[in-house]
């Protein structure tokens, strides 16, 4: 499950390659080719800066050489393959002998992050340099992760050193308004939405959830209005509710919000099966949502009846909707409970 | 609809163990057990797991290991949960189990247990929900889970667990499908997925199915063959699989076959890869295709390989 994407480092400037044969700070240095085992490895000379950088790299390794040439050493290693995890361990181990300025270090990981931003060794070697660097770090942290999703505003591995950051180093001051600001640029983002529900949840600067949630809702449904096919600020409104059916069931801009999008006739999917988890629980609804069910439906068999009839109805719709996911629908209606008394 | 292009995969993943100096090989030479288990596990689907040189690849898997017991991605790597389990695995496609020091293997996975619960994935402290599950696989196949704390792993990988009732990477974190694949394939090897809503889980990864039939990771993300595996396997481990489009979801994967060259690609046209290519394949496995053995979700192996583990040799 390691990810199996490494960048090659061509371009961007490379200059000649001078052989680490002829560097003077390599000298004495005995290069070790790699040992895949039985089958011997075919000399052919795929890549000289390769090749030549792995095998000084495992002359270095295997002799434990703590020094300012195997600090370098690891930096034109991590050039070439980024993702061999052995080298960025040998390179902490150097930078702890040396003891390093590791202010330094940031800037070197921020380099390799330009080429090489969902690499995982790379985040796990900025976590260990940031924690040694202590709560001063944390703007820094913030900073770069903030420029890491200006290019990819879902990089997994981003936001997770970014949750990192907060409850070990600080900084929650900004961060909600931070997650109004990426969902501004791209209200889909789904990661901004979880990182709002982190930011609601475990800011010691909010509240908490009970305290935000009442805003929180108002947040969610003017996103739904925009943009009702957006799954993310459904499940973020049905997220606030977690545990909380009762509440959830009460809360009557949740049943509103859904009326307003079956009235449009558009992109109601969400909106439907939303209703269809209050029907669920033993929501009642008016005529008007009755009506506006009905009115989605293709063949006229008459007025929805009881609830169950209803709540089936909104299954057989969903399911003419979204076919792909008939069965699921079909399940759905299977689950419904019993029609109470009419 | 096309074809699995079976033997065309076999010549593919042949190919890739010999040239270990094409720039594949190279670049992957720290995870080359990963790449091991990848290939030689899609091979075993396929039926052709003995046109491999058993010996030559145990010898070699041993040599990988460490003085800790625990395994490195390559000879002269350092050790790591993530190629000790492919490491287990590989040798337990090999009914090899036994050439192990199980003891010594132990020892290494139940040190990486954190206070938490959780798992590190190396003495480097990285924690990640990706090494629960490598750690829980690696020792139940090991027959020696009783090794960690078992509860404390488990309520660990509950507090993973998201708003959406999926899992992340830590608590927090967005749900994400391989995140979610190995929280559920932890909980469901130690016999917890009660833990689960399968039903709200169930819905969440059957919406990862878009327009072209393929399956994505998370919300308005791109299809990939890889989700084809952790999406999938995560379903039947929750007994939802038949929540999805299961024709639609071959055709995808089927077009992301390079038919000519041998290969699987992420999505269709792309450059194929090892890691793509046994997902897909242990995808069709798990949709039935003919001609497949069959997969264990949680396992990540085929089922004769997980019955031989746990039942003994069978006399079929």
């Amino acid at each position: 499950m390691a990810s199996s994407s490494s960048s090659s480092s061509e371009g961007e400037g490379r200059r000649a390659w001078v052989p680490l044969a002829s560097r003077p700070e390599f000298a004495g240095v005995t290069p070790l080719p790699q040992d895949d085992g039985p089958s011997p490895v075919v000399a052919i000379a795929y890549r000289d800066d390769f090749r030549e950088t792995m095998d000084y790299f495992r002359s270095l390794y295997s002799s434990r050489e703590l020094s300012p040439r195997s600090l370098l050493l690891t930096s034109l290693a991590i050039s070439v393959n980024p993702a061999n995890y052995t080298v960025w361990h040998f390179r902490r181990q150097v930078l702890e002998a040396l003891g390093a300025d590791l202010t330094e270090e940031l800037e070197f990981t921020e380099g390799v992050a330009k080429r090489n931003a969902k690499n995982y060794q790379l985040w796990h070697h900025r976590r260990w340099v940031a924690e040694k660097l202590g709560p001063d770090a944390a703007s820094r942290e913030l900073e770069f992760t903030r420029k890491i999703f200006c290019l990819d505003a879902k990089n997994y591995h981003a936001w997770s050193h970014r949750q990192w950051v907060l409850q070990a180093l600080g900084g929650w001051e900004d961060e909600l308004d931070y997650c109004a600001q990426l969902l501004k640029e791209d209200v889909f983002n789904h990661s901004a939405w979880n990182q709002r529900y982190f930011v609601i949840t475990k800011s010691p600067s909010l509240g908490g959830l009970n305290a935000m949630r009442d805003s929180e809702v108002d947040y969610a449904i003017e996103a739904i209005h925009a943009n009702p096919e957006n799954e993310s600020p459904w499940r973020y409104l049905r997220g606030l509710y977690n545990d909380e059916n009762e509440a959830w069931l009460n809360d009557s801009r949740v049943h509103s919000a859904c009326l307003h999008v079956l009235k449009a006739k558009r992109n109601f999917k969400f909106a439907l099966s939303t209703l269809l988890d209050l029907l669920g629980l033993g929501f009642k609804p008016n005529q008007e949502i009755k009506d506006a069910i009905t009115s989605l439906r293709t063949s006229d068999s008459g007025e929805a009846g009881s609830d169950s009839d209803l709540a089936n109805s909104v299954c057989s719709i969903l399911g003419r909707e979204d076919p792909m996911r008939a069965n699921y629908w079909t399940w759905r209606s299977s689950k419904l409970p019993q029609a109470a008394e009419v | 609809m096309g074809e699995l292009a079976g033997d065309k995969h076999v010549k593919y993943i042949l190919s890739v163990e010999k040239k270990k100096d094409s720039f594949e090989s190279v670049v992957m030479e720290h995870l080359r057990l990963n790449g091991a288990y990848w290939g030689l596990t899609t091979l075993d689907l396929l039926g052709k797991l003995d046109t491999v040189d058993s010996d030559e690849v145990v010898s070699w898997i041993l040599q990988c290991q460490h003085e800790s017991g625990g395994f490195g991605g390559n000879i002269g790597h350092d050790p790591h949960l993530l190629y000790t389990l492919s490491a287990v695995q590989v040798l337990a496609l090999f009914d090899k189990l036994d050439v192990l020091d199980i003891n010594k293997v132990t020892d290494y996975i139940r040190a990486l247990q954190n206070e938490d619960g959780s798992f590190s994935g190396d003495i480097w402290g990285e924690v990640d929900t990706r090494f629960s599950y490598c750690a829980i696989c690696c020792l139940a196949i090991l027959k020696r889970l009783d090794s960690i704390n078992v509860e404390k792993a488990v309520r660990y990988i509950v507090s993973c667990k998201t708003l959406d009732g999926g899992f992340g990477c830590t608590p927090g974190a967005e749900s994400h499908a391989g995140q979610i694949f190995c929280c559920v394939g932890a909980l469901a090897i130690t016999g917890s997925l009660h833990h689960i809503d399968k039903d709200l889980l169930g819905w969440w990864l059957c919406e990862r199915q878009v327009k072209s039939g393929g399956l994505n990771g998370r919300p308005e993300k791109l299809a990939d063959v890889c989700y084809s595996w952790w999406v999938l396997s995560s379903l039947i481990m929750i007994d939802r699989v038949h929540w999805i489009d299961k024709e639609k979801l071959i055709k995808f994967i089927l077009d992301c076959q390079d038919t000519e060259n041998g290969g699987i690609s992420d999505r269709p046209d792309d450059a194929v890869d090892i890691f793509h290519t046994y997902f897909g394949v242990a995808g069709l496995s798990l949709l039935e295709y003919p001609g497949l053995k069959a997969t264990d979700p949680a396992y990540a192996l085929p089922v004769d390989v997980v019955n031989r583990i746990f039942f003994g040799r069978c006399s079929t």
